[in-house]
């Protein structure tokens, strides 16, 4: 029951609660000129939906303690010959200040910052030209985004891949992880011992029942992330299922290896915790892309299933693509598959003869 | 006072025994200081990108130059058929691609407008929205360099230059994630140990059936609970050296504040820690449930708290519950002292909302505890 209710309500918490859009930023603007220019460059600002004017200061000394607070995000300063230096033609040195703390926002901050200076600058020399009767200078290169997959930029679109491999993944390997070491502590081990049957054959007794509510999960995950979050499935269902099938068995695999190998129920929830859960996280580019970790971390996340389950994930679930753009990662993730499955029939087996 | 030192003693010597968790106490927390450190990193550059050169001129080639050299791109391949650009975004291979159209370079050189496409690989919003911000922040560059060259011959009385914004980051001027994150892995490693080995030290007492035997004993109830706790408590203390010591030695992550303040603090982030450990042991027969109910504590605090991803964005009901996640409040105060150098007098909201959760916690769970005793 908690394997399959378990995995929805986690969906629906985190798919909520997790947003990486960078908007409506706290600024704190001191303007020391307040001039017809200042503000003009000001609204420029709050004209977006990125910064939300929280506080009009007097003194530089407010920015530090606003900041320390945690009250303000950025700041910016206007100094008191904006409009002078501007029309001399000087740069003028508006000053911007950035609460470094959090670095993804900092980060996405400076972007805006820039674009909208910029972009003030050109109009200005576009406008006062105007004014003198040109009109021919226009904004030499016009751009013309258009996002594909996710219009909206919405990050939600990009979470839930993640979260649904995260789910997954921790849900199934901790399940199982416990059915071999249980029978253990119980004693019951020595029943099955008895019995005429072989490692393999225990595998897939044991597995199966598991592999089945997973996917029962997976669904549930699947439609909820549907109904709430209006992402569908863009590409062939055929290929997600495959996906996930094969995610699920290196789950699987991975939940029986450790069952064989941890000597009690506490032990194999610890070691399922370690494997899955800050990994799957951290090492699949769930949230950290993987092009900016060191070279041996990035080696590392070769071995982790959630790694290509995303890229499968997002390539059918959001973009819509084929076989050719993730049959490389449906290869490995089955090669992941067999190499669990075939390392915890043979600790199967060992314990089988040394119990 | 000395029957309490008893249980103390006791607990350490079966935590010694018991290697396996000595080793997760003390192995745990390297592992996610490593993870966390060298892995979790949201430094947002090598944002990968491709070109479609359909002008194949001067300025085309000018303009492309410009993305490497900004440091945020990495320059995968340049195409000259449109077509040739869907493999890129489809198969993840670009973030980005920028088309350039055919007769960009005579436009420009004829004072007109050109339009540049580009195309945004929205499934991984993150980079997506980065790298658009950066690439319109060079293209405006561009746009200015051309404008002020096009001033400067038609009328070279007029100098007008606009405004280059000074940026300056505070607290973290290289922007490194890792100061952001590490600060938070020593709140989660002291929230993980501390309320799980208190949860299971107890539940295993009654699954071993020897909290009867304690409770036979001359112990009064408070005593007992005080000897249960003590222990982790100092755990939690070297833990907090060890993780310390590895951030600020090993990665270089500066402590700005004081360091007696964090020692100060901490403990009233562990009555909140500890508290919920007893607490869940009031609720739980056997350790595999401890466990689980100690992850049911312990995930919502990871990801409501702030600690990656941001309070600001989530929606107001949200927000509102994460009014009641005391790791919210420790995460503002490490940060701060990590990285501010603030006092106690801006920590002060925080410090009080802890000290007020971790006692009612501690509270509620001491007297569910003594009614389980009785």
């Amino acid at each position: 029951m908690l394997l399959l209710v378990l995995p929805a309500f986690l969906l629906i918490m985190y798919g909520y609660a997790l947003n990486f859009d960078v908007k409506h930023l706290a600024l704190a603007v001191l303007d020391q000129e307040k001039s017809q220019r200042s503000r003009d460059f000001l609204d420029r600002f709050l004209n977006t939906e990125y910064f939300d004017l929280r506080f009009n200061l007097d003194n530089m000394r407010q920015i530090d303690e606003l900041m320390g607070k945690g009250k303000i995000q950025l700041a910016l300063v206007i100094p008191r010959d904006f409009s002078r230096t501007l029309l001399a033609g000087e740069e003028s040195p508006v000053q911007v200040i950035i609460d470094g703390g959090d670095t993804g926002i900092a980060g996405t901050a400076i972007g805006y910052v820039s674009a909208i200076a910029q972009s003030y600058s050109n109009r200005l020399v576009i406008d006062t030209m105007k004014k003198a009767g040109r009109r021919d200078f226009v904004l030499p290169v016009d751009y013309h985004p258009r996002v594909w997959f996710n219009p909206e930029l919405r990050s939600a679109l990009f979470l839930i891949p993640g979260l649904m491999a995260f789910v997954l993944m921790i849900t199934v390997v901790i399940s199982t992880s416990f059915s071999v070491v249980r029978e253990i502590e119980r004693g019951s081990i020595e029943q099955l011992i008895v019995s005429p049957l072989k490692p393999a054959e225990l595998i897939s007794g044991k597995t199966i029942p598991y592999a089945l509510i997973s996917f029962l999960s997976a669904h549930s995950v699947l439609l909820f992330a549907f109904l709430l979050f209006d992402v569908s499935i863009k590409g062939s269902y055929a290929w997600l299922l495959l996906g996930i099938l094969l995610f699920l068995l290196c789950g699987l695999g991975l939940g029986l290896l450790i069952s064989t190998i941890a000597s009690t129920q506490q032990m194999a929830f610890m070691l399922a915790i370690i494997s899955t859960m800050l990994p799957t996280f951290i090492l699949s580019g769930f949230v950290f892309p993987i092009r900016n970790m060191p070279t041996i971390v990035q080696a590392i996340t070769y071995i982790i299933p959630a790694r290509y389950f995303l890229v499968i994930l997002r390539g059918v679930m959001l973009k819509g693509v084929g076989f050719s753009a993730f049959g490389r990662e449906l290869a490995l993730l089955a090669g992941l598959a067999s190499l669990t499955l075939f390392l915890s029939a043979v600790r199967m087996g060992k314990t089988l003869k040394k119990g | 006072m000395s029957r309490v030192g008893h249980i103390i003693r006791k607990e350490f010597i079966q935590l010694r025994r018991d290697r396996r968790m000595f080793f997760i106490v003390f192995f745990s927390p390297v592992f996610q200081l490593f993870l966390l450190g060298y892995a979790a990193n949201l430094d947002i550059r090598n944002i990968p990108i491709v070109f479609c050169d359909l002008d194949v001129s001067r300025t085309s080639r000018d303009f492309i130059s410009r993305f490497p050299a900004s440091g945020y791109f990495s320059l995968q391949a340049t195409v000259y058929r449109l077509k040739d650009v869907d493999e890129y975004i489809d198969q993840g291979k670009a973030s980005l691609a920028v088309i350039l159209p055919q007769g960009m370079g005579r436009r420009l050189a004829g004072r007109e407008s050109t339009r540049v496409q580009v195309i945004v690989d929205g499934a991984e919003s993150q980079s997506a929205i980065v790298g658009l911000n950066y690439a319109t922040m060079i293209g405006l560059r561009f746009s200015r360099q051309i404008l002020l060259e096009r001033l400067r011959s038609a009328s070279p009385g007029i100098s007008i230059r606009g405004v280059e914004p000074e940026v300056r980051v505070w607290y973290n001027p290289e922007l490194r994630s890792r100061n952001f994150l590490i600060p938070g892995v020593l709140a989660m490693v002291l929230m993980i140990i501390t309320m799980m080995l208190t949860s299971l030290g107890i539940v295993k007492e009654k699954e071993l059936g020897t909290m009867e035997q304690l409770m036979v004993t001359p112990m009064r109830p408070h005593e007992l609970i005080l000897g249960k706790l003590l222990p982790f408590f100092l755990i939690g203390l070297v833990e907090i050296a060890g993780v310390v010591a590895v951030a600020v030695f090993g990665f270089g992550v500066p402590v700005k504040g004081s360091v007696w303040l964090l020692f100060g603090l901490s403990p009233i982030f562990m009555l909140t820690t500890l508290g919920l450990g007893l607490f869940i042991s009031t609720i739980s027969r056997n350790q595999q449930q401890a466990m689980l109910s100690a992850a049911f504590f312990i995930i919502p605090q990871i990801i409501l708290s702030g600690f990656v991803f941001p309070i600001e964005n989530m929606p107001r009901l949200i927000q509102g519950l994460t009014y009641v996640i005391p790791l919210r409040y420790f995460l503002v105060i490490i940060r701060g002292l990590f990285l501010k150098a603030v006092g106690l007098d801006a920590l002060w909201d925080e410090t009080a909302a802890l000290v007020v959760f971790g006692l009612a916690i501690l509270a509620l769970s001491v007297l569910r505890f003594r009614k389980k005793l009785e």
